[in-house]
């Protein structure tokens, strides 16, 4: 998981995929707390964003609709920092038949 | 530090409830609508006591008997310490109840859940929860080993969208929704959410915990007032709602049903129900059908507290269910609001997140054909009292706005 975020933080620099998914997120988190948030893949979710549980789970229905998949309840459990939800969303995208 | 130091946030929770005096303790219970708390009667409007059964003379006498005749307990598994006659007539009831060929018994609803959901659910399947489940359906969830995917609450569409998304992949689909939801005590849209089921080819359980004995003409629950038996392949319950004891099922016409009793774990490695509760449970199954008028008798009671309630201005849930819960605008007033009720001699329960959906605080009530009219009148004019003295409700001003 680690060397997955240390990638995608290299991969930021040169605009690919990841970098295009966490300016989605963070357009969402704009959306879902009303106000600007400033994002990096080492962001946590529930400690740097102040998100309850509700909050979190009413964020993951959001960039569910965003990105038509649906993230299982086992992969949200995993999910604590931006750079987790970049690469599950990244993964199920890839997964998912289009 | 100790090892619980992890739960500091939920132990202040717990501190803060537990200097308001919000877990009760009855001196007595006295009947299915009132008990004795610090030396005052109060009536009970938040037990799930549907049917007012839990001092029924006839499920006390059965229960006394079979205790008498069988002992208090079996001490052990029904695979290990072998099966009851009674344990054989209670699910032969049941599935009779139900027009099921198969029932299976559990020694509590929580373990029903538990048991189904992670045995019909395999690696490679895929369960799909209404968001607003109760904890034993994610609990379930939890033990089994398939793919969880939550809709949301009470949104055929949503549900469809999720299935759509898992079009192509292999493995079983099993939808899994509640007859009525336990804190808002709405319904699920079991009609429309029937049609997804047969359109994408998935499995539907429903979990009629607090629908059984209140719901549909039989007392079957949700899925015979929606007219869609035919299409729930699964239903489990509990005894220890409308029936009055404790314990869970499920009901089912799959053939192979049977097989859960040598792979469904919490049905295997856990004491099988006493003889006193399985008889008592017996009996109430019995009277909910034999007795129609105690569903008449719950329904008549709901709907004069919601309406009353809704009357004055307070805002409730959608539906007139046996459970009807009051919104607060927070969890201080919830608090506030539910300590005077109580010091006024009603009981009911204090609901706050993460029990609630939405994050809501609720004053939840249920109420019991048990109940008297005057019961419920005195209920109203408590929460009037209440409501006026927390400057909560301007009743002429709110009443003439109207509230959702």
């Amino acid at each position: 998981m680690r060397q997955i975020r240390q990638l995608a933080l290299v991969d930021d620099k040169v605009g690919t995929p990841e970098k295009v998914i966490r300016d989605d997120i963070s357009a969402i988190f704009e959306q879902v707390l009303g106000h600007p948030v400033n994002i990096s893949d080492r962001t946590d979710i529930v400690e740097d964003l102040g998100m309850d549980s509700l909050g979190v789970m009413n964020f993951v229905m959001a960039i569910e609709d965003f990105y038509d998949i649906s993230i299982p309840l086992d992969r949200i459990a995993q999910i604590q920092t931006v750079g987790d939800l970049i690469h599950a969303v990244d993964d199920l995208r890839s997964g998912t038949p289009q | 530090m100790t090892i619980l130091a992890k739960h500091a946030a939920q132990r202040l929770v717990y501190e803060t409830l537990h200097s308001h005096g919000v877990d009760v303790q009855f001196d007595s219970v006295l009947s299915p609508t009132e008990g004795m708390l610090n030396g005052r009667r109060t009536i009970l409007l938040g037990t799930n006591n549907y049917l007012g059964l839990t001092f029924d003379p006839d499920c006390i006498k059965e229960a006394v008997e079979a205790t008498r005749s069988q002992g208090t307990g079996t001490t052990g598994s029904r695979v290990a310490n072998g099966t009851y006659g009674s344990h054989l007539k209670l699910e032969r009831s049941l599935a009779e109840f139900y027009g099921r060929e198969h029932a299976m018994v559990f020694s509590t609803g929580y373990q029903a859940n538990l048991g189904v959901l992670s045995t019909l659910v395999g690696r490679g399947d895929h369960l799909l929860l209404d968001a607003d489940s109760h904890a034993s359906i994610y609990d379930g969830s939890r033990l089994g080993h398939g793919e969880v995917i939550r809709f949301r609450h009470n949104n055929p569409d949503d549900l469809y969208k999720r299935l759509q998304r898992l079009a192509g992949a292999p493995g079983d689909r099993l939808i899994v929704v509640e007859g009525i939801y336990s804190m808002l005590g709405d319904t699920a849209p079991l009609k429309e959410i029937a049609a997804v089921k047969r359109e994408t080819g998935a499995y539907l359980l429903v979990d009629e915990a607090h629908s059984l004995g209140v719901l549909g003409e039989k007392g079957r629950g949700l899925a015979e007032a929606a007219g869609v038996e035919a299409d729930v392949d699964f239903i489990v319950g509990t005894f220890s709602k409308s029936l009055g004891s404790v314990g869970g099922f499920c009901v089912s016409d799959s053939p192979d049903f049977d097989v859960m009793r040598i792979v469904c774990r919490p049905y295997m490695f856990t004491a099988s129900l006493p003889p006193g509760v399985v008889a008592s449970t017996l009996e109430a199954l019995s009277r909910l059908q034999r007795q129609p008028s105690l569903r008449a008798d719950l329904m008549r009671n709901a709907l004069q507290l919601y309406d009353g309630l809704r009357a004055m201005g307070f805002q409730t849930g959608p539906e007139p269910n046996p459970i009807i819960a009051v919104a607060m605008p927070n969890q201080e007033t919830a608090v506030s609001f539910w300590k005077l009720l109580l010091e006024s001699g009603l009981y009911l329960n204090l609901a706050i997140p993460p029990a609630t959906p939405s994050d809501v605080c609720l004053l939840r009530t249920s109420v019991s054909a048990a109940h008297t009219p005057q019961q419920i009148d005195t209920a109203l004019a408590v929460f009037a009292d209440v409501g006026r003295r927390l400057g909560f409700l301007n009743s002429e001003r709110r009443r003439a706005g109207g509230v959702a």
